[in-house]
């Protein structure tokens, strides 16, 4: 990566602030602050429907937002000029004109950045779209491959910040891993990426932070670490009736687990104490399941859900 | 990276942007990279082409008929029809195929985006009448090759070129125009063809309209004028402006306000 204008100054990359977005009556975003660091993976997640894509249209200075400000590198987007080589943007993998084959998007998307045509081949390589492929026209491209055209595309530029929606939607389990690999890399390198998921699985896989959005709210943010930490203990021991009776007696507060023992609201060293005292083997004993940010995020998408299906049942 | 300490900066927004002129070398590409386009350019060329050697053939016994200003004049008529539908997909086109994303993300500054294919629109019309020009002079020489003297006449005015090129570029920003306007690719050239109908259709049934206000805003009369090799008079170029005013003026000032503002999907 290039010496580039902001990298060095800024800890922030990407700023979002109180950012709304209102269609008539219906608010898509409300009030959505957070920010993305460089060095590091920034994960958007949130159900279908949550306001990622809008929020990263906003972003790019594609869609005007309510009120609210959103800035990269500290300025508007629309104020850089040649934007692409500061800030890769892939916002839909779909959106490419069906009729024109892959290494010619990537030559138009070159001649407008005015970068080389070798650049092109050059990315070509690295999402590994093979010659052949590239000569083929987008319309035969499974969605797999579009990601992977995409992601050459915002990477053209050679940007210092990426934004990516969805991108390893269409992807095979290898893809994943490849792109995984690719942002890790270009993190590392002092990069910036905010890319969105739905999948939760997907994003804790990638990601260094993460930011949650469900119904144009902001529901929580941190780092992976923060936000998976499971809170309390899980122990298993041979006599979990005894353990709970002298878990209780210490004031402990633990509660049955389905798979068998007890989730403890104490550090797992709490707990290998008082076992040790009162004698009973243990079987298990580590720290809590990242439980939290999963059932939060069930509840979110099954909140959705809900209200989807009583909008159609309910008469209006 | 390095442990000297910078002074707090934001991004250098003085350095250089997108030139206009690599904007529109971007757009001219755009209308020849896929095979739609590519044909539909090409079929100026071809059908300018066909309609010489039809020309050629068909006026064998009237070869007075075969001038330099007959060739221009019939290949024109074909490319009238083409160069707006060419206007009309290199805007629509953008969001029908959704490439708007990638454009705009690239150049934010959207008004010269939409500048650079004004631009191109211009410089495919000027090719078009170039080539017309070209060919209807080849086609002039092989008829008086063919045939007697009287064939292959270069009698041609100026006020001919200048006439065919008006009409061209009005029907052009007519095109971009509606393009602009609907943003959509049948109902930019489902508008654009029946304009014209509908307002002769009012004319016909409304003699009064016709006398009033008809004849200045109906496009296809007030660009009658401009069929003929002599220059036009200064109330059939001002009858033309104020309809270009209403067909092009309007829709173009509502449709680039559309595009600065629209959200972007």
């Amino acid at each position: 990566m290039r010496p580039a204008t902001c990298r060095f100054t800024m800890d922030t990359m990407i700023t979002v602030e109180n950012l709304t977005k209102r269609y008539g009556d219906y608010v898509a975003l409300d009030d959505v602050s957070f920010t993305s660091k460089p060095g590091r993976v920034t994960g958007f997640l949130g159900p279908n429907g949550a306001g990622k894509s809008t929020t990263m249209r906003i972003i790019a200075g594609l869609t005007p937002a309510t009120s609210g400000t959103a800035t990269v590198c500290g300025s508007s987007y629309r104020d850089i000029h040649n934007p692409a080589t500061e800030v890769g943007v892939l916002l839909d993998a779909s959106a490419q004109h069906a009729g024109r084959t892959g290494a010619e998007i990537l030559r138009l998307s070159a001649m407008t950045l005015g970068v080389g045509r070798t650049r092109v081949d050059e990315m070509l390589e690295m999402v590994s779209l093979t010659a052949e492929e590239s000569r083929r026209r987008v319309r035969n491209y499974s969605l797999g491959m579009r990601q992977r055209l995409g992601i050459a595309n915002a990477l053209l530029g050679d940007p210092q910040i990426l934004i990516l929606d969805e991108p390893a939607n269409g992807l095979d389990p290898a893809g994943i891993h490849w792109m995984r690999t690719l942002l890790r890399d270009y993190a590392d390198r002092g990069g910036t990426v905010l890319l969105s998921s739905h999948l939760l699985h997907e994003i804790e896989i990638i990601a260094d932070d993460l930011v949650v959005i469900g119904q144009g709210r902001i529901v929580a943010q941190g780092t992976k670490e923060e936000l998976l930490a499971g809170n309390g203990t899980r122990v298993r021991s041979l006599d979990d009736d005894a353990l709970l009776q002298a878990m209780t007696a210490a004031g402990i507060v633990a509660r049955p687990v389905i798979e068998g023992g007890f989730l403890a609201d104490v550090a797992p060293e709490d707990i290998g104490r008082l076992a040790a005292r009162i004698q009973i083997p243990l079987v298990e004993l580590r720290p809590g399941d990242g439980a939290n940010l999963e059932q939060m995020f069930l509840d979110l998408t099954a909140a959705t859900a809900r209200e989807g299906s009583a909008t159609q049942g309910a008469p209006q | 990276m390095t442990t000297t300490a910078t002074p707090p900066a934001v991004l250098d927004t003085g350095r250089p942007g997108i030139p206009m002129s690599r904007l529109i070398r971007v757009e001219m590409r755009k209308l020849v990279d896929t095979r739609a386009g590519f044909w539909l350019m090409a079929s100026i060329g071809l059908i300018a082409l066909a309609v010489m050697i039809g020309m050629l053939a068909g006026n064998r016994n009237k070869p007075e008929n075969l001038t330099f200003g007959d060739f221009f004049g019939l290949m024109n008529i074909p490319t009238a029809i083409i160069l707006p539908v060419m206007a009309i997909l290199l805007v629509t086109g953008e969001w029908s195929q959704r490439t708007a994303l990638t454009t705009f993300a690239m150049e934010p500054r959207r008004e010269r985006v939409v500048i650079a294919k004004l631009a191109t629109s211009f410089i495919a019309a000027v090719s078009a009448v170039a080539l017309s020009l070209v060919l209807g002079a080849v086609g002039a020489v092989i008829a008086g090759m063919l045939y007697s003297d009287t064939a292959g006449s270069w009698s041609m005015t100026l006020a001919g070129i200048v006439n065919s090129f008006t009409i061209q570029i009005f029907n052009l920003l007519l095109g971009f125009a509606f393009a602009a306007l609907i943003l959509n690719t049948p109902g930019a050239i489902v508008g654009y063809f029946a304009l014209p109908t509908a307002l002769s259709i009012v004319n016909e049934l409304l003699p009064a309209f016709k006398d009033s206000v008809g004849e200045w805003i109906d496009s296809s009369l007030t660009q009658a004028p401009f069929q003929s090799g002599d220059w036009v008079s200064g109330g059939e170029w001002m009858r033309l402006i104020v309809s270009g005013i209403v067909w092009i003026g309007i829709p173009l000032t509502f449709g680039i306000l559309r595009i600065l503002r629209t959200e972007i999907k």
